[in-house]
């Protein structure tokens, strides 16, 4: 039987703030354990919580984004359950009137083709503490830094059709609050983080088959792999004639399995009410159009930009805009340079490469946008050719200096004399008379082996272009 | 709506409470009370009326984002029974 994937996904993204969304606190990465962690964070008795307005913005921010409706009228609920990391005994989150309601992403597939995927709603809702199991043997260590830092659960329909759509999904998202500054989007530090809800079907059917969510994916790549797993799973029980359950289960990413939870409640059974001590956020028309004057030019409309702007493609423009930083970087060095196919092609080319090798954000490029700029120059004004351009970066990479003073130090200056690449033509020519018959007889092909030859005796710093002018009239001329 | 012994027995469970026998048929004879209060209010008809989350008719104050607490670790954790470095420490959690 031929089984259809049903994906939806629950992102969880920490929002940028300084503070936490109902304390005075710091949410800063990295601290101390404990030190970030007051007494609304801890619960003592007495304290109550005082909204954080930058969330509220960045929760519009995102909802705006999205073409989401915003709730005029938001209300915090509290999620009841008991867990040593969440001090209260509730999560206080928004069930009912949530922030952020029905909006769509659109997605890039491989092919090119683009899908419309619902946004379900996103609310806002506080972070829990980080449990230690492993440091104690015969207790759990907890640091309540985490506690309270806000958090935006975006929650999508259910119309993402395989694992490949979901990692889209992800980071069409991931780009979308990077560009909205509304999280600094790092995955390593917990930043964007996703539950995904898995099911399959028999092809056709229109009911969905009973799903399995697995809990706290971290990565892109887990992602594909996780959801690969368990839809693999679940067909094997579905072709054994069995059902699949419905629970929670784990990804674990060494033994690329999912396993199944012990479920820590009899049943999901929170409780939810409306939280007293907050009252309903008030979302007005005035506070909406503030929030959009702010909103910066996003991913789909910067790439028509570049297409009309720079006169690039459709696919060199989204490569260049999925991410904020690399777009950013891109504008600088055309401003610089001002070629913006070249740009492109040594910004998507050979720094990326070097920036995937190296594992590093084009933030922390090697090469700053000036210095290759400087060195894109030298290829126009002809100093360089393409080729000896390669050896350059490389230089530059390795931290040699600029263009300038390397093409200076190792003499790869371009041999534009056209008497100096006359004379090695003529040397050539000299001593391959049986190539020069060939050639003369009409064999053309012979021609890319006297360009060869010349490069190899300019030691690949002889233009090109004058190369095969000086060739071609050399050869016919008798 | 009546609910049972073995419902307030669930709840007593979600809430951690520990209930002796009598505790739990006090127990079931108050929430049917209150449940019954709520049914009568339910025979109200309450189309076209907004759902009231909070009782004050009023609008959330926002906060600026700014820092205000400092690190008071050594104060706090002063006040729980058992801390090693840096860390509250609870019995130990199993997953």
């Amino acid at each position: 039987m031929e089984w259809e994937t049903v994906i939806g996904l629950e992102v969880h993204v920490q929002l940028a703030t300084a503070s936490k969304l109902f304390s005075g606190s710091s949410t800063r990465f990295g601290a101390e354990p404990n030190t970030q962690a007051n007494l609304f964070d801890l619960a003592l008795p007495g304290t109550l919580p005082v909204l954080n307005g930058k969330a509220v913005e960045m929760a519009v921010k995102f909802g705006l984004a999205v073409g989401a409706e915003i709730g005029h009228k938001s209300v915090f609920d509290r999620k009841n359950y008991f867990y040593p990391d969440s001090p209260k005994g509730y999560q206080t989150s928004q069930l009912e009137f949530p922030t952020v309601g029905k909006g769509s992403l659109t997605i890039t597939l491989d092919d090119g083709t683009t899908k419309v995927i619902g946004i379900t709603r996103a609310h806002l809702e506080e972070d829990a503490g980080k449990s230690l199991h492993e440091e104690f043997p015969t207790e759990t260590g907890i640091d309540l830094n985490r506690a309270g830092t806000p958090l935006l659960e975006i929650v999508s329909e259910p119309e993402l059709r395989s694992a490949k759509e979901a990692v889209a999904y992800l980071k069409k998202m991931h780009s979308l609050i990077v560009y909205l500054g509304i999280s600094d989007g790092d995955m390593s530090q917990g930043s964007m983080r996703c539950d995904a809800n898995v099911s399959v079907r028999p092809k056709g059917e229109a009911k969905f088959g009973t799903r399995a969510e697995i809990k706290n994916i971290n990565s892109f790549r887990f992602v594909e792999k996780a959801i690969n797993v368990e839809v693999a799973r679940q067909i094997d029980i579905l072709e054994d004639g069995s059902k699949v359950k419905q629970e929670t289960r784990l990804y674990d990413a060494d033994k690329n399995e999912t396993r199944s939870m012990r479920s820590k409640e009899v049943a999901n059974d929170y409780r939810y009410f409306p939280e007293p001590d907050l009252l309903p956020i008030v979302i007005d028309d005035a506070f909406i159009s503030k929030i959009r004057a702010t909103l910066p030019e996003l991913p789909d409309v910067k790439a028509l930009r570049f297409q009309i702007q720079y006169e690039l493609s459709a696919y060199d423009a989204t490569v260049l805009t999925n991410e904020f930083h690399t777009a950013a970087f891109f504008e600088e060095v055309v401003a610089a340079c001002q070629d913006a196919k070249l740009s492109a092609n040594w910004v998507m080319g050979d720094l990326q490469a070097c920036l995937n090798k190296a594992e590093l954000s084009i933030q922390r490029s090697p090469v700053s946008s000036t210095a290759l700029a400087g060195m894109i120059s030298r290829i126009l004004d002809n100093t360089i050719s393409s080729k000896i351009a390669k050896t350059v970066f490389v230089a530059m990479v390795a931290g040699e200096g600029s263009a300038d003073s390397i093409i200076a130090a190792k003499g790869l200056k371009q041999i534009t004399d056209t008497g100096a690449i006359e004379l090695i033509v003529d040397a050539i020519i000299a001593t391959n008379t049986k190539q020069v018959e060939q050639y003369r007889a009409g064999e053309e092909k012979v021609f890319a082996f006297f360009v060869g030859l010349v490069m190899k005796e300019s030691r690949g710093k002889a233009n090109p272009n004058q190369i095969n002018l000086i060739l071609k009239s050399k050869l016919t001329a008798k | 709506m009546a609910i049972t012994l073995e419902d307030v027995e669930n709840i007593a469970h979600l809430a951690r409470l520990q209930l002796s026998p009598t505790e739990k048929q006090e127990a079931l004879s108050s929430i049917t009370n209150i449940l019954q209060v709520i049914d009568q209010m339910q025979s109200i008809n309450t189309t076209g009326v907004e759902p009231l989350a909070h009782a004050y008719e009023a609008a959330q104050r926002l906060r600026d984002d700014v820092v205000t607490e400092k690190d008071q670790r050594i104060t706090l954790l002063a006040l729980a029974p058992s801390t090693q470095r840096g860390l509250f420490l609870v019995p130990k959690v199993l997953e």
